[in-house]
């Protein structure tokens, strides 16, 4: 591997053991809020990637500059900020992706991961680390959103990424694909109720398959540990 | 501008001390002893503050205008799904006349009505209104009118409906509001204006009655809007 132990375990920690949604718990809102389609999931996913990779990166820089006493306000305003910006020059000059994303951009002010990740990590650790954090923990958000998004879309509507050519342009117009031909529908899915049974579903796979992983390293194990647990004593 | 080298030798040095200066201000140790002064506390959140407000100012008032081209041709698009090319040769977001609308209860007190003139002669007129009573909110529409008063085309800006039911009033989902092409106030009775659960004309949808209601209904005070105006309309 070309990353150094600290960045592979930084990468891990966003991608799986302490996602957002799966580790923490955090960012429910706005997850719950847009996940009616995977295409939606996907541009939340995005948006929230580059703002939490720069909101990351901006208060590493001046971390010893924020006294303890008022680091919350200054992070809020920062970050407050950092999205209005984002907000503002994309409408000027993305306009057609704006009209798309503009909802989620907004949203992101109420995602208390970026503040999470503010307090816990980019305020006591360098840039590149930072960076680095942002990014993998906006990765292993967006993961979760397609997926949550894909569950949704597909037992609501019987279709994947729909609309996804209004996102990504029209050279992505093959993902959107009917899974399930003449659905019916599953209205429930698609409204706020079904956000939550599905995220349960989804949670409880991850526990289902963490538990896996701990269980075939404990048989691997099992050989090596006891001596050494016999030396200690 | 001539400068004299003996100042910019001093101004070079200034800079240079200045620098340096501000490197051992920042360096960690002492920005430490620093954090727990109340006075440098207030100035670090005042410092933030101000930065962030110069911040959004400037970059505001440096995107407004594109913004406003951005909305405009936005605009230009939605007029164009309503009135079709051939019936103007003007520029409609120039040619507009602003009729109060309140009592017709379309969501604004005052309505921006763009006309469509063709060699001078008004062949359509097309304006915004909103169903301010939805399912979930206010439906946005944009709506084309010929000179007699039938609807040359209506088309959903924005709503907050039910994804799947509700939805079906956008025409990317069902043609479900092409129905309303041709008619007008006086080739419907005021009791077909609704819904066929009603007992009018129109369809609603299985499993939501109330998004197409409402937006019939809306659509019906948006011609009434037009007729009471019809006169100061059409002949400028």
């Amino acid at each position: 591997m070309f990353l150094s132990e600290t960045y592979r375990k930084i990468a891990a920690d966003g991608i799986w053991n302490n996602n957002i949604v799966f580790g923490q718990n955090l960012a429910l809102c706005p997850l719950l809020a847009v996940t009616g389609t995977a295409t939606n999931g996907l541009g939340m996913g995005l948006a929230t990637l580059v703002v939490i990779t720069a909101s990351n990166g901006l208060i590493s820089l001046i971390r010893h500059l924020i006294p303890n006493e008022i680091r919350i306000p200054i992070f809020v305003l920062l970050i407050a900020t950092l999205v209005t910006l984002v907000d503002i020059i994309m409408n000027a000059w993305a306009h057609e992706l704006y009209k798309v994303l503009g909802l989620f951009i907004a949203l992101i002010v109420t995602n208390c991961a970026l503040l999470g990740r503010a307090e816990a990590f980019a305020s006591k650790q360098p840039v590149k680390e930072s960076l680095w954090d942002g990014l993998m923990m906006g990765i292993g958000f967006t993961i979760v959103l397609v997926a949550l998004g894909a569950a949704r879309e597909i037992s609501a509507t019987g279709t994947l990424f729909a609309n996804a050519s209004l996102l990504l342009g029209e050279s992505f117009r093959f993902l959107e694909v009917t899974v399930i031909p003449n659905y019916k529908g599953f209205l429930l899915m698609a409204l706020p109720p079904g956000g939550f049974i599905m995220l349960a579903f989804l949670i409880v796979g991850k526990r289902l398959i963490d538990q896996k992983i701990a269980q075939l390293k404990a048989v691997t194990a099992t050989p090596t540990t006891i001596p050494t647990l016999a030396t200690e004593e | 501008m001539k400068v004299d080298p003996a100042t910019l030798h001093r101004l070079k040095a200034q800079a240079v001390s200045f620098q340096e200066f501000l490197k051992d201000w920042l360096q960690p140790s002492n920005l430490a002893n620093l954090r727990p002064k109340l006075e440098f506390q207030t100035g670090v959140l005042a410092g933030f503050a101000l930065i962030a407000s110069v911040l959004l100012g400037v970059t505001n008032c440096s995107t407004e205008s594109t913004i406003q081209l951005r909305l405009d041709e936005d605009l230009v698009k939605s007029l164009e799904e309503v009135i079709p090319a051939d019936l103007h040769d003007n520029d409609m977001l120039k040619d507009t006349v602003t009729i109060p609308s309140t009592e017709f209860n379309i969501g604004a007190n005052e309505t921006t009505v763009y006309i469509a003139k063709k060699s001078g002669n008004v062949t359509a007129v097309s304006y915004k209104f909103t169903a301010p009573d939805g399912y979930s909110g206010a439906i946005n529409m944009i709506m084309g009118i010929d000179r007699d008063g039938n609807i040359i085309g209506v088309r959903v800006l924005s709503h907050k409906e039910t994804p799947g039911l509700g939805d079906k009033i956008e025409v990317t989902k069902s043609n479900w509001i092409l129905n309303f092409v041709g008619r007008s106030l006086e080739n419907l009775t005021p009791a077909q204006w609704a819904v066929k659960k009603d007992g009018g004309e129109f369809d609603q949808f299985s499993g939501a009655t109330i998004t197409p209601r409402k937006s019939v209904q809306a659509i019906n005070r948006g011609l009434q809007l037009f007729k009471a105006n019809q006169a100061q309309l059409i002949n400028p």
